[in-house]
C-alpha cells in the first residue's frame, strides 16, 4: 500500500530525531507505568492556583482568556474554521506539563522561528495557532481575542523564569523508535486505543453541539501547517496525554506507529499553499517528519 | 431506440426505487415492531415473570431519585442494551437487575433498550457547563475541570457538555439519581462493575474520595429542570 520511499522515510525521521529532537531534556515517565503519574516536571514549576484569580478589570480578561482557550469556537468564533479548543492540545487548560503549557511557552517569546524566518512575539505565535491549528484566521493584532490570551498566560506563567525552558515544556521529544514508523501498526495502534473516542473514520464525536473528542483528520480538522500534522510533535502529545487519563501508558513505538497513521491522512490545505504540491512540501515541509506531498493509499496528500 | 433506451431505463428506476421502499419498508417495520416490543416489556414486563420496567425507572423512563434507580429515557439503545447483557451474564452485578436480566431474551433486551432510548430526556437538562465556575465548588470542577495533577480528566470531556452523554460508549450522567451515580462509582471501586471500555472507568474512580464522588453526583443530578433529582442532590449535601 505504501511506496518504497515510505520505508527509507521512517529511518530518517528516526535519524532526523535523534540529531535534532533530543534537546528537551524532558524526562517523563518510564513506560507501563501508572497512567499520567509523570512529571517531575509538574513540581519544577507550578502555575499559580484558579481560586488565585484576580477578580478586577485585569482579571477579567485573564478570565476570558481562560474562556477563550477552553471554549474556542463559543469565545473566538469569527477566527476559527474548526470545532476544536486551545485546550484540544493543550490539555488541563494550557496548565498540563508535557501538553505544550502556556506558562512554559510564555516564557519563550520573543523568539526567532524559522517556521516564518523573523523574531515573533507571543501574540504572532498565537496567530498561527488560529491560522494553522484552528483552521481559521490570524486575528490581527491587538485584538481582544489575542490580549485576552496573552493575558491568560502571562498570569499562569506568574514567577517563572522569562527567556528558560521550563520542565514540562512543549511536547515530550521521544527517542527515535526502535522499528521504523509504520502506518499498518499506527493503524492497529488506533483501532485499539484511539478509534473508541475519535471514531474509526478519525472524525471524532460531537454532543450537543460541540465537538467533545476532536477530529484528527479531514475537513474538520487542524489543517496541515499545524504543528500537529509533525510527526514527532504528534508522537510526543499521544506518549504523554492519550488515551485520555491514561497517559504514557503506550510505548514509545506505538505512539510513533499511531502518530505516523494519523499524520498520514487528509487534512485542509495547508495556508501557505504555493500552487504546487511539490514546491508548498520542498517550502514547508521539507522534513522527514511530514507527509504532507507524499503518496499514501495511492493519493498524494495535500494534493487539491 | 432511443425511447426504447429511455424506457428501460426508467423502468430500472422504477424497479429500483420500489426495491428501496421495499427495504426501507421492511427496516422500519422491523423497528417498529421491536418497539413495541420493547413498550410492552416496559410497561407489562413478560409472562416469564420479569416486572414491568416502568414500576421502578418511571412511566416516562425518568428514574426514581428518592430510589436511585436511574433515568433510561433518551439513554443511547446501545449502552442500554449493553448492560441488559453485563447484567445477563454476571459481569455487572445487580440482585434487582441480573435476574430480570436473564430472563429476557437478547431480542428482548435489544427492543427493550431501543423502547427508553427512543424516550426523550427528563426536561430541563442543559447541554454545557457554566463556563465560570468556583474552583471551591468540588462537584463542578470535577465534573468540568477534573484534577489533571493527579491525571483525573474532567468528567465532561467524555460525557459531553453537561453530561449528556456521547454516543455508546459514555452515557449520559447529566439528569441521573445522585444515588445511582454514587452507588457506580463505588461500584467500580467494588469491582461490581465490569471495567468497561478500555478500562476508563476503574482508573478515574481511582483517584475520587468518597467526598469528590458524593460532590459529583450532586452536580449532575442537578442538570435537569426543577425535577425532584435536583432536590434530592441538595438534600444530600
Amino acid at each position: 500500500m505504501i511506496n518504497q520511499s515510505w520505508f527509507s522515510r521512517g529511518l530518517l525521521a528516526g535519524l532526523f530525531v535523534a540529531a535534532f529532537g533530543a534537546t528537551g531534556g524532558i524526562t517523563y515517565a518510564a513506560e507501563g507505568s501508572t497512567p499520567d503519574s509523570t512529571p517531575s516536571a509538574a513540581k519544577a514549576f507550578a502555575p499559580p492556583a484558579e481560586a488565585s484569580m484576580p477578580t478586577d478589570e485585569f482579571g477579567k480578561s485573564i478570565k476570558l482568556g481562560e474562556q477563550i482557550f477552553n471554549h474556542t469556537p463559543e469565545f473566538a468564533g469569527k477566527y476559527v474554521g474548526n470545532p476544536l479548543n486551545c485546550a484540544s492540545c493543550h490539555m488541563d487548560a494550557g496548565r498540563k506539563p508535557n501538553s505544550s503549557p502556556l506558562w512554559a511557552a510564555y516564557l519563550l517569546y520573543p523568539a526567532y522561528r524559522s517556521k516564518n524566518g523573523h523574531v515573533n512575539s507571543f501574540a504572532e505565535r498565537m496567530q498561527g495557532c488560529f491560522r494553522y491549528s484552528m483552521n481559521g484566521k490570524a486575528p490581527p493584532l491587538g485584538d481582544p481575542v489575542l490580549v485576552a490570551l496573552e493575558t491568560y498566560a502571562f498570569w499562569l506563567a506568574k514567577g517563572a523564569p522569562v527567556g528558560e525552558k521550563l520542565p514540562g515544556q512543549g511536547y515530550p521529544k521521544l527517542p527515535p523508535p526502535a522499528l521504523q514508523a509504520d502506518y499498518t501498526r499506527g493503524s492497529q495502534v488506533y483501532a485499539q486505543h484511539c478509534a473508541l473516542c475519535h471514531a474509526a473514520d478519525g472524525q471524532g464525536q460531537s454532543s450537543g453541539g460541540k465537538a467533545v473528542f476532536p477530529p484528527l483528520w479531514g475537513a474538520h480538522s487542524f489543517n496541515w501547517g499545524a504543528g500537529m500534522g509533525e510527526i514527532q510533535n504528534a508522537a510526543g502529545f499521544i506518549k504523554a496525554n492519550m488515551p485520555l487519563g491514561l497517559g504514557n501508558t503506550l510505548t514509545d513505538q506505538q505512539a510513533w506507529d499511531v502518530a505516523t497513521f494519523m499524520d498520514s491522512q487528509e487534512r485542509p490545505q495547508d495556508p501557505r499553499f504555493t500552487g504546487s504540491v511539490e514546491a508548498t512540501r520542498a517550502k514547508y515541509h521539507d522534513s522527514p517528519n511530514s507527509m504532507y506531498g507524499e503518496k499514501i493509499n495511492g493519493r498524494v496528500l495535500g494534493a487539491p | 431506440m432511443s425511447d426504447v433506451a429511455t424506457n428501460v431505463s426508467s423502468r430500472c428506476v422504477l424497479a429500483m426505487g420500489v426495491v428501496v421502499a421495499v427495504v426501507l419498508g421492511l427496516a422500519s417495520t422491523a423497528r417498529a415492531d421491536d418497539m413495541m416490543v420493547g413498550k410492552t416489556i416496559a410497561t407489562q414486563g413478560t409472562a416469564k415473570g420479569v416486572a414491568a420496567c416502568i414500576s421502578c425507572h418511571g412511566a416516562q423512563g425518568e428514574g426514581n431519585a428518592a430510589a436511585g434507580f436511574p433515568r433510561l429515557a433518551g439513554v443511547n439503545a446501545a449502552y442500554l442494551s449493553e448492560q441488559l447483557s453485563a447484567f445477563a451474564n454476571g459481569e455487572r452485578k445487580s440482585t434487582i437487575m441480573q435476574p430480570f436480566a436473564k430472563l429476557l431474551s437478547s431480542n428482548g433486551r435489544s427492543a427493550v433498550a431501543l423502547y427508553f432510548s427512543s424516550l426523550p430526556p427528563p426536561a430541563g437538562i442543559k447541554a454545557g457547563d457554566n463556563t465560570a465556575i468556583n474552583p471551591s465548588d468540588t462537584g463542578a470542577w470535577i465534573a468540568t475541570r477534573g484534577r489533571w495533577d493527579q491525571g483525573l480528566p474532567a468528567c465532561a470531556q467524555c460525557h459531553g457538555p453537561g453530561g449528556i452523554g456521547v454516543g455508546s460508549a459514555f452515557p449520559p450522567l447529566a439528569g441521573q439519581p445522585a444515588a445511582y451515580i454514587e452507588s457506580q462509582l463505588h461500584g467500580w471501586k467494588k469491582g461490581a462493575r465490569p471495567p468497561g471500555p478500555m478500562a476508563l472507568m476503574p482508573v478515574v474512580v481511582s483517584k475520587l474520595s468518597d467526598t469528590d464522588i458524593l460532590a459529583v453526583a450532586a452536580y449532575y443530578a442537578g442538570n435537569v429542570g426543577s425535577s425532584n433529582n435536583a432536590a434530592a442532590a441538595g438534600s444530600k449535601q
